[in-house]
């Protein structure tokens, strides 16, 4: 977050800038607006992909820029200056958890149907994983995709994707085959246009609300065998590397957050008065900035830890664990306290620290829970 | 049509500064460098006149090696190359900066000079008249519009004067400043900061260039402005008044 990192070249603090502009400008100003809508216009899509912000890690063939991934720590970092959470998680979900599988595995065809315009932003995509009788417990979704000639037959329902209101296609997580457990899971890169999709609901949520969150349901629809990623029944293990990336970012946009929460919530401790003196002067305040500070710089330095190791392509799940479970719970302890220092103002929406704090409880869920990142991190362990 | 663009670093004008310890300058610790906004309009607008008539756009510094990655982002919105004169801040005024420029200006023969109309740190408001004046060309100050003649051999410039626009046709070769309303500057794409790392930054000694950098002027002593006293509430109108009236001597 800082120049004096080494892995920050002049091209990320070029980036770093322009890209903080671009956000301050030209998202910031609109968010509060957005947040009623509880959605933001796709343009924001397509305007991010034609300036390249969409595809950085992709290859240039593609269309992207062939980046390496502190161009992404970067991303995440200068998205949370938009104000909220909604939309930077929106966003990612675009970059960083749908469509990175598709690199990985897909075909010359797939990558040219669906990474693509993924890339200049005018597919929209989501990532079809939670079902409303499954979320953590990855292997009990009970989605199924029935081989029918050349084609797949899918029949099922999904819950809590983002994106998915408007998504062009969901990177799909479904069951091909009768053996329980995670032995029979395939992914399916899914055009919403297929006959028999529909969207069932759009979800009401404590916060992101800039974010569209939708319910999935799927009526026998058919997609041609070519639209299967990888190989068939290893979507497990597919997913399992995606998580990676996915609770990656979400550690890193997780602490960026907390340190500009921490950041706008002692500008207004200077400024605020009690008994006769700024709010910030209190030990006990000073105290807790301390605190605060001390364990945003521990979970942001675990998250670059495990960012150096996924860009060097070392296997990192216990590190990236750790990150997700300690960037999370502190992001929410960073919210809780910041809005307590603002004290009845905190509890009003004019202050984005309330929004910080709606926004904030999502972490130590999405991208897997804080209880399955410990159930990891003690497996690792050999516990 | 080839376009000289300067661009220069300011201290950012967000951070809180204080003065050093002798009260001849800025203390540095801590603060950061960001790009004179203004130069970046006058970037954007080099960058369209080249758009539109062709061209090369050549994106000028002046200072440490630091100063590199402002050219550098002058190239990744579309600049072609670059050129740095090494120079520190310290012995730097407008005057040695516009006989910089008017020696690059020799070397490089340009149809064009744009420059930011002022730096937000000294405000002096001074390099873009100055350098006219070495050269002896024509200069169109606070820009903001421009429109370039069908021929290319004159401008037709819009700028910003109390109570009004005054437009000036001038002749090319000239200096134009750019002011806010010139222009929006454009984001860096992705793409283009790739490509700018291809793109060359010429380093250029004042001494090779056979400028003399005596400065001019120098800062002696910087003061802080006085802390702002709290202010007063009054119970009534006629309080108002009073105290206008009587104290302030406003009335």
């Amino acid at each position: 977050m800082t120049q004096k990192d080494p892995q920050f070249t002049e091209d990320h603090g070029i980036f770093r800038t322009a890209f903080r502009k671009y956000v301050e400008n030209e998202l910031a100003p609109h968010v509060d607006s957005w947040e009623k809508e509880k959605i933001f216009p796709r343009e924001v899509f397509t305007d991010m992909g034609q300036r390249g912000y969409l595809g950085m890690r992709y290859p240039v063939e593609l269309g992207g820029s062939g980046l390496d991934y502190w161009f992404t720590v970067v991303y995440a970092e200068e998205l949370v200056r938009c104000g909220c959470a909604g939309v930077p998680m929106a966003l990612m979900v675009q970059t960083d958890m749908a469509t990175p599988v598709i690199e990985d595995l897909g075909t010359e065809e797939q990558k040219q149907e669906f990474l693509m315009p993924a890339i200049t932003g005018e597919k929209v995509a989501a990532l079809g994983v939670s079902e409303p009788n499954a979320g953590s417990d990855v292997a009990g979704i009970q989605t199924t995709a029935r081989r029918d000639g050349d084609d797949y037959i899918i029949n099922g329902a999904k819950t809590f994707i983002t994106n998915g209101t408007r998504a062009d296609f969901v990177t799909l997580l479904v069951r091909t085959g009768d053996q329980p457990g995670y032995g029979s899971i395939s992914i399916f890169l899914f055009p919403t246009d297929t006959k028999g999709f529909s969207v069932s609901k759009k979800l009401e949520k404590i916060g992101n609300h800039s974010s569209d969150t939708a319910e999935l349901v799927f009526e026998d629809c058919r997609v041609p065998a070519r639209y299967l990623l990888g190989q068939e029944n290893m979507g497990f293990y597919y997913l399992m590397r995606n998580f990676q990336g996915e609770r990656l970012i979400g550690s890193v946009s997780a602490m960026a957050g907390s340190k500009l929460n921490m950041e706008r919530t002692l500008e207004y401790c200077s400024d605020r008065k009690a008994f006769g003196r700024p709010v910030s002067k209190f030990q006990t305040s000073r105290h807790l900035f301390a605190e605060m500070a001390t364990r945003i710089e521990a979970g942001q330095r675990l998250a670059y830890h495990a960012a150096d190791l996924y860009d060097r392509k070392i296997e990192a799940v216990k590190e990236i664990s750790m990150a997700k479970l300690y960037c999370g719970e502190t992001s929410c302890w960073v919210a809780d306290r910041c809005l307590q220092l603002h004290g009845g103002w905190g509890y009003m929406d004019e202050y984005q620290v309330s929004r910080a704090w709606r926004d904030s409880r999502l972490v130590t869920i999405g991208g897997g829970t804080s209880e399955v990142m410990r159930e990891i991190i003690s497996k690792c362990m050999g516990v | 049509m080839k376009i000289l663009v300067a661009v220069k670093r300011v201290t950012d004008p967000d951070a809180r500064i204080r003065l050093n310890a002798d009260a001849t300058g800025i203390d540095m610790t801590g603060v950061e460098y960001k790009v004179n906004p203004f130069c970046e309009n006058a970037v954007e607008g080099a960058l369209q006149l080249r758009d539109a008539a062709g061209g090369e756009v050549v994106v000028v510094s002046i200072g440490p090696e630091e100063v590199d990655t402002y050219i550098r982002t002058g190239l990744a919105m579309g600049g072609d190359r670059g050129i740095r004169v090494p120079l520190e801040d310290e012995n730097l005024d407008s005057d040695v900066v516009a006989r910089v420029l008017a020696a690059l200006v020799a070397k490089e023969e340009p149809e064009l000079v744009m420059l930011g109309k002022q730096a937000i740190d000294g405000d002096n408001n001074q390099v873009a008249q100055l350098l006219a004046g070495y050269l002896g060309w024509p200069q169109a100050c606070f820009a903001s519009e421009i429109a370039l003649s069908d021929d290319q051999q004159s401008a037709e410039v819009t700028r910003e004067v109390d109570g009004g626009l005054e437009v000036l046709n001038v002749g090319l070769p000239a200096v134009i400043s750019a002011d806010l309303r010139l222009n929006e500057p454009r984001y860096a794409s992705l793409p283009g900061i790739m490509k700018a790392k291809r793109k060359t930054i010429d380093v250029y000694e004042a001494a090779d260039l056979g400028v003399d950098t005596t400065v001019k002027v120098r800062v002696l002593k910087l003061e802080s402005p006085p802390e702002r006293a709290a202010g007063i509430k009054v119970d009534s109108v006629d309080d108002l008044l009073g105290k206008l009236r009587n104290e302030a001597k406003a009335l």
